[in-house]
Parts: structure tokens; sequence; C-alpha cells
């Protein structure tokens, strides 16, 4: 572990953290666009953010410690998975510590914490919430894994790292498996993030919620922490699907030079999947929530036939 | 005098618990002393056969010879690498269910604790007795008085019919697991007469009978491990049971089928065929499968976690099928790779599901409810009970950086080692696998967040839990003593893999080097450009993450707090029958798999006086298996029975007809 390389863990920690709700602002501000409204801008979300730090928190009369810790743990996970992922370069200190199996946990153990927590109140919409967010899981979490696995199968390793050096750096070829593979994906992006048209992020009506469900009885900083976990977690989506399927561009490993053309390519690549995000959210319609597991069942069957092809085809 | 070896102190260890076992019948009218003395003194005895079997691992192995049992035919008992690993799971996992007992069962009248203890400890040395046995005769003893005794301990609270039923399933299949087992031996020994193993490892069987003894095998040790479709008995058993002795059953005995499964395949005959892995690798995907979806939608905690069990078991087994084929492909790193997950996921479900079965003991205790539509809200009642537990939850849901996570882990990068497999067939095969077992994976979390949620969450569904108390001191060392076995083993899986190398090195022979080049903090099972893992650092991020943030965000604005009522939507009658209750958390889990449940379902009219709602899930297997098995038994039963007529000159035909045909077949 060299100096060089601890910078720029550093400076993508932070790069992460500050930048998130610049591209959930960017989203909605093409939304916005793409419905014929003005919008508020791309940095509303920050002034969301601080505006929720200002309040006074009111708890539950009945909430446990796990309720008021969840937001930090959620936060702490988020984080770290966004921090994790090689987005600038391929040069990441702490990247081996998890590999792609990891990374599906530490998102697993975010949601379970977030479930938890929706329970602990006992109010009838947290418990509907927790419920939904796990229907949603069990079935997106086996094709997220499934999708990496077809990517670590082409490149024989499960570290991030060692995926990305071999997809960005070899010649180009058409894959396939990764275009089964890159579909799954985005439906579970879809899901993963309570995105239209498995969720709606900015819904008010509390029987179709999913993941506002959960959070009904956050205010204040907790809400703060929440809302920005989300930021951080869609944020680390979109850098893992730039790192699988688009990952050219990205500086090697003690290449300094190369590295503002890789932040240039990132910005490029980040604004053209907001954008693509908020065109497939204004396109379709949110469905029932019983069509949800049909929806998630095709992800998932679409990843093991990703998989599958690349053993038929051998490439 | 010669040297005492390892073998000696386990032995001592047994007589330690036998002594207990007597002392337990003769104390009946102290139960205090029963509870409070000998428990802690049994799990003392537990502790030092952990220590003594790590020691063992990876030293010579042992054998004795005792003067037992028949004229002629003695015990033969053997300490080697895998017999060393089952003990140390065994008196770790049972140090912390001893523990746990002393608390437990300080309140049991006195002629119940005595029996109780009794057979509690004939059945730890029976269990010891099955690791040690190198001859089918001890072998199969012990493996019986384990029946036993652990059917006495089941049927415990037997002035209940449920109970005396659920004990009598038990030994049946228990049973019929045994005749198999025997049968097995008998092929083995391929017609020398001699029953010792060492025997049967020189008998190198053909491969038609190499193969029925494998079967034979799976399906006795697959009925004492709950393997599909000889499940039956777990889900009636487990509840009946008092809390720890499910503990036990379901953490340490479901081992020793496994044992008996590694044992036989690996070491007895010698090296197994391919196609075998594919028949254990699917029986273990379908049992993980069935066993995950039927928990998620019990509503008895205790059935919930049995069929958790059944899930386990079925990924250990999935890990025994790919070793298996990876072993007969020559693959002898692969194969180290995936029996060192198997050995690590087995280790860790016993510490898991031993701790999760006593935290719903504590549960019982304290609220008398086992049914977790009553229950709810108990994290205020019981907060240190709820920590423990919690952790016991999140690693059996497979999070990191707990210890179900790093033998799932594991698991997941022998699958991903398969594409070098030299049958195409295989290949195909194996990436289905891998996305059953994620699915099982992912469903796991789901249950144990409705386990915990519906549990410990919430508010109290009934108004008597508001009393509930704490577990006792005993209980919470217990339950202590077994979360942080999960998290050490979690934390550290250097250590773990470093202990399970002369394991796989007598099986597979082969160990994985553990990469001591990558330190003791990398987690790197092949190359570290392969795959890496660290769950210390994990944590330590996750760690530093949440007090920095916590840090941060107090200094840079407030921790201004107030408390006020739930926010009600605007309807102010909410109760806490409003939440969600077990039935209701896995209503999507009931749709989803419709086709695998028989649902019994009686909704109210809205004009009932009493309106009434009833709903059960049924196991679909019981009337396609065993309905006919039952009835085909009840039909030759009658035909035999038409032969008794109870009048003495009518036998006496019999005999006669007897002779005249014995005579007959020797002319």
């Amino acid at each position: 572990m060299n100096l060089s390389a601890l910078t720029l863990q550093l400076l993508q920690d932070t790069l992460v953290v500050l930048a998130a709700p610049l591209l959930l602002g960017w989203v909605n501000q093409c939304r916005a666009w793409l419905q014929n409204r003005s919008g508020a801008g791309v940095l509303q979300p920050y002034r969301k953010l601080i505006k929720l730090f200002h309040k006074d928190a009111v708890l539950a009369h009945n909430a446990s410690p796990l309720f008021r810790f969840m937001p930090y743990i959620l936060f702490a996970c988020m984080w770290l998975a966004a921090a994790l992922v090689p987005v600038l370069a391929t040069d990441l200190p702490l990247s081996p510590a998890v590999d792609v199996i990891a990374l599906v946990g530490i998102f697993a153990l975010a949601r379970v914490f977030i479930s938890l927590a929706a329970m602990d109140i006992g109010t009838s919409f947290g418990t509907l919430g927790a419920r939904r967010e796990m229907l949603v899981g069990f079935l997106a979490e086996p094709a997220l894994l499934m999708v990496f696995f077809t990517a670590s199968i082409i490149s024989h390793s499960t570290s991030l790292i060692t995926i990305v050096e071999t997809l960005a750096h070899t010649q180009f070829v058409l894959y396939p498996s990764l275009a089964f593979a890159a579909v799954a994906f985005v439906m579970v992006l879809l899901a993963e993030n309570a995105r239209i048209p498995v969720d709606n992020p900015s819904t008010h009506l509390e029987l179709t919620m999913i993941h506002e469900a959960m959070i009904l009885e956050y205010s204040a900083r907790h809400l703060a922490l929440i809302e920005w976990a989300s930021a951080l977690k869609l944020f680390a989506y979109m850098t893992i699907g730039i790192a699988l399927f688009v990952p050219w561009g990205i500086a090697s490993a003690n290449d300094w030079v190369s590295l503002p053309l890789a932040l240039t390519a990132l910005f490029v690549k980040l604004a053209a999947a907001g954008a693509g995000l908020a065109l497939l959210e204004t396109l379709s319609a949110k469905m029932r929530i019983f069509r949800v597991p049909e929806f998630m069942g095709t992800a998932f069957l679409l990843a093991v036939l990703g998989m599958l092809t690349h053993f038929l085809l051998g490439s | 005098m010669p040297a005492l070896l390892p073998i000696d102190f386990v032995a001592g260890v047994i007589l330690f618990w036998l002594a207990l076992a007597l002392l337990g019948l003769a104390l009946q009218n102290a139960p205090r002393v029963i509870a409070q003395l000998l428990f802690p003194l049994s799990a003392a005895g537990s502790l030092a056969l952990a220590a003594i079997a790590l020691s063992a691992l990876s030293g010579p192995t042992n054998v004795a010879v005792l003067p037992l049992g028949l004229p002629d035919l003695p015990f033969h008992l053997r300490l080697d690498a895998l017999s060393a690993f089952f003990l140390f799971l065994l008196g770790a996992a049972a140090t912390g269910i001893s523990l746990f007992s002393a608390g437990y069962f300080r309140t049991m009248p006195g002629r119940t604790l005595g029996l109780l203890s009794f057979q509690y400890h004939l059945f730890l040395s029976s269990m010891v007795l099955v690791f040690l046995a190198d001859d089918a005769y001890l072998f199969m003893v012990a493996w019986e008085s384990m029946a036993l005794s652990s059917y006495f301990l089941v049927t415990t609270d037997h002035k209940s019919p449920e109970n005396r039923r659920a004990g009598f399933l038990y030994l049946l299949i228990a049973h019929i697991g045994a005749i198999a087992v025997l049968m097995c031996f008998g092929m083995m020994q391929g017609g020398h007469g001699d029953y010792t193993f060492s025997t049967m490892r020189g008998s190198h069987l053909s491969g038609l009978w190499a193969s029925a003894a494998f079967l034979l095998a799976l399906f006795g040790f697959g009925a004492k491990a709950g393997i599909l479709p000889l499940h039956a008995w777990l889900p009636e058993a487990h509840p009946a049971a008092p809390s720890p002795i499910s503990a036990m059953m379901s953490g340490i005995m479901l081992k020793t089928a496994i044992y008996g499964i590694l044992r036989v395949t690996f070491d007895l005959l010698g090296t197994p065929l391919w196609w075998w892995g594919t028949v254990a690798l699917t029986l273990g995907l379908l049992t993980a499968l069935f066993g995950v979806i039927f928990a998620a939608v019990q509503t008895d905690m205790k059935r919930l976690l049995a069929y958790s069990s059944i899930e386990n078991i079925g990924i250990i087994l999935v890990g025994i099928g790919l070793t298996i084929i990876f072993h007969a492909s020559n693959m002898q790193s692969l194969a180290a790779l995936a029996l060192t997950a198997t050995l690590y996921h087995a280790l860790n479900h016993a510490f898991m599901k031993g701790l999760l079965f006593l935290g719903a003991g504590s549960v019982l205790h304290a609220t008398g409810e086992r049914n977790m539509g009553k229950l709810g809200g108990l994290i205020h009642q019981m907060p240190k009970t709820a920590l423990l537990v919690l952790v016991g939850s999140l690693a059996i849901a497979g999070l990191p950086p707990l210890n179900g996570f790093a033998s799932e882990w594991l698991l997941l990068q022998a699958f991903l080692l398969s594409p070098a497999l030299p049958q195409p067939y295989l290949n195909m095969l194996v990436p289905v696998a891998a996305a059953a077992l994620a699915l099982a994976a992912a469903l796991a979390a789901y249950v144990m967040v409705k386990f915990f949620g519906v549990i410990f969450l919430g508010q109290p569904r009934n108004e008597k839990l508001r009393s509930a108390h704490d577990a006792s001191g005993w209980e919470q060392i217990g339950l202590a003593w077994l979360a942080l076995g999960c998290i050490a083993l979690g934390m550290f899986p250097m250590f773990v893999i470093h202990h399970i190398g002369p394991v796989t090195q007598f099986l597979v022979r082969h160990q994985l080097n553990g990469n001591t080049t990558q330190g003791w903090l990398w987690l790197t099972p092949v190359q570290p450009e392969r795959a890496s893992y660290s769950p210390l650092i994990l944590f330590s991020i996750i760690v530093t993450g949440v007090l920095f943030t916590l840090l941060l965000v107090k200094k840079l604005y407030h921790g201004r707090l107030q408390r006020g009522p739930a926010w009600d939507c605007g309807f102010p009658e909410q109760t806490a029958r409003m939440q969600d209750t077990a039935e209701g958390f896995s209503q999507p889990i009931r749709q989803i798999f419709e086709m695998f449940f028989g649902v019994i379902r009686e909704v109210p009219s809205p004009f009932d006086k009493h309106p009434h709602y009833r709903g059960e899930t049924i196991d679909r297997l019981w009337n396609l298996f065993y309905s006919p098995i039952i009835k085909l038994t009840t039909a030759v039963s009658a035909l035999i029975g038409k032969l008794q007529h109870g009048r003495i000159h009518i036998y006496l035909m019999y005999s006669f007809l007897t002779l005249l045909a014995l005579l007959a077949f020797i002319r």
C-alpha cells in the first residue's frame, strides 16, 4: 500500500460522498425537463439535506436504540459500497477487502437493517414497507449476484478491480453474456433504488410505497442520513454499472496524468446514465406491487441466462 | 507408564460426563444443585473437549482399543483430523448450551431434571463416541444410544400427546435411517466379515457396490440430517423438545450425520465417483430451497428455526456434492476449497442455530409463548437477549462481517471456479446451482428479518408481554458465548481455514495453503487477484464510518431530540394488531411459491358474529411421500394379521408346515 494509492482512496471517498446528491439532483432535473417542468435545479438535494440537518429530531415513544442507530449504519454501508467501486482508477488499497460477493452482502446488510428499523415502531405502514422491501430484495439480490458472476467468470476473478482491468484493458470484444447481464442489471438498479416502475421515489400515497413507507417515522438528521444514503446507493449502482459495462477511460494504477481524463469520462458517463434513468422513468408507469415478483423474476432469469450463454458460447 | 494421548483425554471427558449423568440421577431431590452445579461442570468438560480436539487437529492419528463390548469384539477408537474437527464443533457449541441450561432448567421439578440431566450427558457422550468409533459395531451402538437418549430428551414434556407423537416420528425415522447405515456398513466390509473401519478402507469395492453403499449412506445419514424427503421429523421434534435440547440436536446432532457422510464417502470408500456429487448437489439444493421457503411461512418460532436447519443442511450437502465432483475429477485444490467451505459452514451453523434456539428458549421462558403472532416488542423488555439474538439472526442471514457470510462466500468461490470441470454437462448445471444457492441465501435474510422483527420489534401484541423479564445470568452467559463464537468465526476466517487444513489434507489430500504471504487479515483462497475478502477491515470501515458520521452530525449541527407519538397517517385508532403478523409478513412468499404449499384457508364472512380467520400451510411431501408408505405398511400388516388367529392348533400347524417345507428344501 503506497501513499499515492492511499491519497487516491481518500480522494474517492470524499468525491463520492459529496457528489452523490448531485447525481440525484441531476436525475430529478432531467425528469422535470422531460415532464415539461422547469425543475428545482441540480442543487436541490443539498438544500434538502441542510434543511433536514437543522431540524430537531422527533422519535416515537417506543423507538428502540436499533431505530436510532440504523441511519448511521445505513449511511456507513452505502458510503463503503460507493467508495470501493473503482471509478477513477483501479488502484484502491481498500478495494481488495470487499469483492463483488461481499459488496452484495453489504447491500443486503443495509437492507436488513432498514427493514428491521421499519418494523421497530410497529405501525402498519412500517411493517408493510419492510415486507415489500424484503420481497424486492430477495429477488434482486440473487439477480445482482448472477450479473456479477457472469462478469467474474469472464475475468476469472471476483475482485472488482481485476474485473474492471480485464474488461477495460483487453481488446474490445462484445460479450453476448454481458448483454443479458446488462439488461438484468438495469432492472435490478431500478428495483433496488426504489425507482419507477417498481417504486416511486416522489410518491405521497402510502398504499403504493415501498422505500418511503419504511422511513415514514424518520425525521431531521436521521432522515437526512437516510436520504443521503439513498443518493450514495444510486451513485454506487451507477458506478458499478459503468465499471462492468462501459469501463473504458479509467486510469490504471499509478497513472496520475490520466486522472483528469478519467474524471471527465466519469462525469460524462454519469450524466448520460442519469439522463437515461430519467428517460426510463418518464416512459414507464409504476406497476402494481403484485407484478413486481414477475419483473424481478425476469431480471433473475435474464442474469442466469447470461451466465448460461457464456458457457454455451464459451465467451 | 506411557504418555497420555489426546484420545485418552477425550475418554476422560466421556467418563466425567457419565459421572455427571449418574450424579444427576442421585441428586433428584436437589434440582438447584443439578442446574447450577452439574451443568456448569458439564460446560467445563465441553470446553476441555474443545481444547483437546483443537490440539489433536494437527497432531498424529491416535488409536485405542477398549476391552468392552462382546467377547472377541472389542471397541476400536480412533482420533484423526476429521474426528477432531467434529469433536471441536461439539465441545465448543456444547459449552454455550450447557451454560445456558444451567439457567434455563433452574425451575424444573427435581425428578424430571434428574432424568433430563442423565439423558443429556448420555446424549453428549454417545455423540463423542460416534465421532471416535473406528468399527461399525461401536458406531452403531453409539448411534443408537444417541438416538434413544435424544428421543427421551425430546419427550421430556411427555404429558402432551403432540410431543409424544413428535418423539415417535423422530424415533421411527431415526431407525429407518439406522437400518440403511447398517446395510451400508455391511456392503463396505466386502465379505471379510470384519467390521472395523480399517478393513473397510482396505476393501476396494467395485463401482456398483460402492455406489450402492454411498446411496445407502446418503439415505441413512440423510434421515438423521433432515435431507429431503426425510425431513419430516425436524419441524415436529424441535418445537417439542426443551430449547437447549433443540439447540443441541440442531446444532450438533445433525452434524453427526454430516460426519457420517464425509467419513463413508471420502475415507472408507476411497475415491468417489463424480455422479454421486451431482446426486448430493441436486438433493442439497432442493433441501435448501424447500427449507427456506417453508421457514418463511412458519408462525411457530421453533418450527421456523427447524426449517431453517433443513436449509442449512441443504447448503452443507451442496458443499459435499461439489467436493465429490471436484475430487472425482482430480482437482484436489478445488475439492479442498469446497470441503473447507462445507466444514466451515457446519461449524458456523452449530453456533448460529444453537444461539437462535437458545434465544427462542429465553423468549419462551419469559413469555410462555411460541407463537410469533402473540409476541412483539420484546426488545424493550429483553434488551440483552435481543442484541445477542440479533447477532445470530444476522449471521444466519449470511451478512458480512459475520460467520455465515464467510462460509457462503467460500462456497460461492468454489462454484465460480467450476468452469474448469471436464464434463460439459456439469458446467451447465453449475450456474443454475449457483443461482439457486444465491436465491436460498437471499431468502434466508427474509426469514431472519421476519423472525427477529416479529418477535423483538414493534408493539407487544399481547398485554402480558409487558411484564416479560430478560434472560437470567447463566442464560445470558451461554448466549454470549455462542454470539462471540459467531463474531470470532466471521472475523478471523484465516484461522478457521488454517485449522480445517489437516482435515481436507486427510480427506482430499490437499489443503488450502492459507496464503500466509497475504497475512492473517485477508481471506484469499486461491490467489489475491482472483478473490479476496477481509471481514475485519470491512467491519472496521463500517464502525469508523458510523462513529465519524455520528460525531460529525452532532458537532456540525446538534443532537436535539424530542419524543412524540408515532405518526398515525391521520387514523388515530392504531393498535398493536394492525402490525404485520407472522402470517402477514410471509404473505408474498405464500403467493409466489403457492404451488409448493398446500394452503388451507378459512376466511370469515362479513356476517359472522365471531369472525375467525385460519390459515395453514401444509407440507405436500407428506401426502406425496409419507402417506403412501403409511398406507402400504398398514395394508401389509393387515395381510399378515390374517395369519394370526390366536388358536394354538393353527400355530402348531404353521410350525408343522414350516418343518415340512424345510425338509423338502434340504432334500
